[in-house]
């Protein structure tokens, strides 16, 4: 596929069937996502909800949004995006996860209703 | 090529007749036309300038003596205060440095600098300005709303901006956080439209790099913004539904206010730098002209723009160093702070350096011009101070930090303000404007500024706290020392608002009665002085194709000093 | 007012992409840090906070599930309909741009049963910040889906008549990335429950 890219780089010459067989991979991968947390297991859970979720996304934004032969740069604008969340998200993390300090300890507890919903 | 591309040869386009819209409000007020956005942009502004150095001269005039009934105003209330101090804050960054440095310079300059005729999408651009102007009328009722105008800081802390019980204005709050979520939606497709055009629309023959300098900063602030804005945009969403349906994202049970201060300032900072950055374009620009020499570097300067532009997103820490961040976070965004002002300073050294040897012509564009290399420079000075997180904790929150964002954000956007008007008022009106008083009106307004700002920098170091009512509770604040600062700093406010009415008669007389300025009054390369003076509904009779970059200034061996970068030979 | 007419500037492609095309990642650049923005307050929270596991577990996994399917279908349709466009085929342009918005349709039929019944048993927005959280991430989410079938529904005659082909091409990158956000909302508010 990224062979083609500089000599056919505005030719979407997939045929129907292409998009057919993404799609089939799709579906395949959500189910491991949804089987998958139900093994159990911190890790297979992070793997199989999470990792599956960046391969899915990738591909939906490779194949049917033809990013793999849209001009690279669009990828920099995207991921530039993504790495200042990033930026964010350390910056961010040690105050907001933060539950005490030198001084200090934070009193904010789920509030009691929380313990059991009143239905059924 | 693609098949689902527009495909529209461009010749074929050129062909059409540009048809101006006829009729008032066709073609002035729902015009798609990018000057008349501009336009409508700049003068938005320029009323809401009016109105927030009105909000100023009605808080200093207290200031100045707490008891006293204020001309034009009458007794200021303790919340009165409080939402004029607010309303000041908003309306300067969001309703006037945003519209005229960033909306209308971009509208006007970007397709007349590239040697297109409109923006990409006219329409959209249209709908920009809509939307800022409800957001505009929004801001402006809630001032008449149930409980007066939002009155908790510009920048809206929870949880005293969360619930209605803390901030007692139950409408304010909203009104104001809702204004401004649609100004951010205003120039977020302003700013899709700027980058868009400026990366897919230039003139034949114009390559990356002999765009503007201008440009180049216009589209980078611009997606400074877009990227910083997002989550301030889901922080608003979040404080509106902790306003109104009563959730807890920034409040105590379980929410955190501390993560408000991250979303904002994960903005609020690199907005500086968005202010900033077409700012200092147009200074390149105008030192460019006025010293009839190439500006210094201009590849570094890009880069070195590119390098703020990042570097602008990992300061934001810096305003929060009192607000319990962890030490260690407030050890490097310290660092990080210190490390941009290495970039800005290129820019600056850049710009003096064109200057160098330069056969300087001290007209009024260029008087604003240097005038901001001057100031901003001390006002980045005393962020050094406001940047080392152990200096911070004492000057927090007192008069030194109000007069140093004052020493940046009056330079860039008042003097900004000026210097762009100054420079473009001939190629917008096709008249000149009158140059004895403009003089009178830098002057006066300089001189006057920095009275107005340097006791301020005093009083603060002497430990006068903001957003306080009435010093007069206070022993060591309410000394007649500490008093005189303050009085001072008002007269010199009043002294700078009288410098402006020779601005206003000088706009006045030239426009009715100004020499014409015919198409190039000020011998510049760049093609927006390539197009009539004022430019007609699109810009050229024929597209200009482009040949140089826009800084050939004095080329050895040509008559003439300057070499338009549209001119054959 | 007279006719619109299309500047120049428009047509003009520098870049190599139409000028709509590169409009339109750039939109999406500015989505992603808001969504992103919005979801990394989330994931903050709830690494913060494990006892939300139990909250998560309220909601409805075999919904959402459906739901993602719903999405990737409707992704499959308007894929197609611009490989349609592209053929200026208008028939199968125009049948499966319909298909997509019926898509969307199901997808919020699906979700406000879910509201619905969540509410109705007591989870609602106030209840706690993870459930503050889930309406206001997929409200956002839905918003988006709301403004897609909306475009959709617009262009869908012009596409009839063969007038604006690209446009399907646009709105079915935005309908991707809304796809693509529903794809990380999923695992974050419906599966990961147990951790």
């Amino acid at each position: 596929m990224s062979d083609s890219v500089h000599t056919e780089a505005h030719d979407h010459s997939h045929p129907p069937s292409f998009y057919y067989k993404v799609y089939g991979v799709l579906l395949c991968l959500l189910v491991v996502s949804i089987v998958g947390p139900m093994m159990g297991g911190l890790t297979v859970l992070l793997v199989t909800a999470f990792g599956v979720a960046v391969v899915k996304a990738l591909m939906v934004a490779a194949y049917f949004m033809h990013l793999n032969i849209e001009r690279k740069y669009i990828w920099w604008v995207l991921v530039m995006a993504v790495c200042f969340l990033l930026v964010l998200f350390y910056g961010v993390a040690p105050d907001v996860m933060k539950s005490h300090g030198v001084n200090w300890k934070s009193l904010s507890t789920p509030p009691p209703a929380a313990a059991e919903p009143a239905h059924h | 090529m693609n098949p689902s591309s527009v495909t529209a040869p461009a010749h074929q386009a050129d062909a059409h007749a540009h048809h101006e819209p006829q009729g008032f409000f066709s073609k002035y007020l729902f015009s798609c036309d990018h000057k008349v956005i501009a336009l409508q942009y700049t003068l938005t502004g320029m009323f809401m300038a009016v109105v927030g150095v009105y909000m100023s001269y009605v808080f200093r005039m207290h200031l100045a003596n707490p008891t006293a009934h204020i001309p034009f105003y009458g007794v200021l209330s303790p919340a009165a205060y409080n939402s004029l101090v607010t309303n000041h804050g908003t309306i300067m960054i969001f309703w006037v440095a945003m519209p005229v440095l960033l909306a209308g310079l971009g509208n006007y300059c970007i397709p007349l600098m590239i040697g297109c005729d409109d923006m990409v999408f006219p329409r959209v651009n249209r709908l920009s300005f809509q939307i800022f102007f409800l957001s505009t009328v929004l801001l402006l009722l809630g001032f008449i709303a149930p409980g007066g105008a939002f009155g908790g800081a510009w920048t809206s802390y929870p949880p005293l901006s969360a619930k209605a019980d803390y901030n007692m204005t139950p409408w304010g709050n909203k009104i104001w956080l809702l204004a401004v979520a649609l100004e951010i939606v205003a120039f977020l497709l302003g700013g899709i439209n700027f980058i868009t055009t400026a990366m897919n629309s230039r003139a034949k023959g114009m390559k990356m790099f002999d765009m503007p300098v201008l440009v180049w900063m216009i589209v980078i602030a611009t997606i400074i913004f877009m990227m910083s804005v997002g989550p301030l945009v889901a922080g608003a969403v979040m404080l509106l539904l902790d306003q109104t349906v009563g959730t807890h994202f920034f409040g105590a049970q379980g929410g955190d206010p501390v993560l408000w201060q991250h979303l904002f300032w994960f903005f609020g900072h690199p907005e500086v730098y968005v202010l900033l950055l077409p700012e200092l374009g147009v200074v390149c620009e105008i030192i460019c002209v006025f010293s009839r020499k190439p500006l210094f570097g201009y590849k570094t300067m890009v880069y070195t723009t590119f390098m703020v532009g990042i570097l602008s997103m990992v300061v934001w820490a810096h305003h929060q160093f009192v607000a319990g961040i962890d030490p260690r976070m407030a050890s490097i965004f310290s660092l990080t702070t210190i490390i941009i002002s290495i970039p800005v300073a290129v820019i600056m050294f850049g710009m003096i350096a064109t200057m160098f040897k330069g056969s300087i012509d001290f007209k009024v564009p260029m008087l604003w011009a240097v005038g901001i290399i001057v100031e901003f420079l001390l006002g980045g000075v005393t962020g050094i101070y406001l940047g080392s997180s152990a200096l911070d904790v004492y000057f927090h929150d007192t008069y030194f930090v109000v007069a140093h964002f004052h020493y940046t954000l009056i330079p860039l956007v008042a003097f900004g303000g000026f210097a762009i008007f100054t420079y473009y008022f001939p190629k917008v009106t096709g008249k000149m404007l009158d140059e004895r008083l403009g003089q009178i009106h830098f002057w006066g307004t300089a001189i006057a500024f920095n009275f107005v700002f340097i006791p301020l920098f005093f009083s603060g170091l002497a430990g006068e706290h903001r957003r306080i009512y009435d010093y007069s509770g206070f022993a060591e604040l309410a000394t007649p020392g500490m008093l005189k600062m303050r009085v001072i700093a008002t007269h010199a406010l009043l002294v700078m608002m009288a410098f402006q009415l020779p601005f206003i008669w000088n706009v006045l007389k030239s426009l009715f009665a100004g020499a014409p300025a015919g198409a190039n009054p000020w011998k510049a390369n760049t093609l927006e002085w390539a197009a009539d003076s004022p430019p007609p509904h699109g810009n050229w009779p024929e597209l200009p194709e482009v040949h140089r970059g826009p800084y050939e200034y004095s080329v050895p061996g040509r008559e003439d000093d300057y070499w338009p970068q549209n001119a054959a030979n | 007012m007279s006719a619109f007419q299309i500047p120049v500037a428009t047509t003009r492609s520098v870049t190599g992409i139409p000028t709509g095309r590169l409009a339109i990642w750039w939109v999406l650049a500015s989505e992603i840090v808001i969504f992103g923005g919005l979801v990394t307050c989330y994931i903050l929270f709830r690494l913060r906070h494990p006892e939300w596991a139990a909250e998560a577990a309220h909601t409805k996994l075999a919904a959402g599930a459906f739901n993602t399917f719903v999405l990737l279908t409707s992704s499959l349709s308007v894929v197609l309909a611009h490989l349609a466009a592209t053929k200026k085929d208008t028939v199968n342009a125009k049948r499966y741009l319909t298909y997509t918005i019926l898509g969307g349709l199901v997808f919020l039929c699906v979700k406000a049963y879910e509201y619905t019944s969540e509410i109705s048993h007591g989870f609602t927005i106030t209840r706690s910040v993870f459930w503050s959280f889930y309406y206001t991430a997929t409200a956002l989410h839905a918003l988006h889906v709301v403004g897609g079938m909306t475009i959709m529904a617009i262009i869908l005659p012009d596409v009839a008549k063969g007038k604006f082909l690209p446009r399907v091409e646009y709105i079915g990158i935005y309908w991707h990335f809304v796809d693509l956000v529903w794809l990380f909302l999923f695992p974050l508010f419906y599966i990961a429950s147990a951790a």
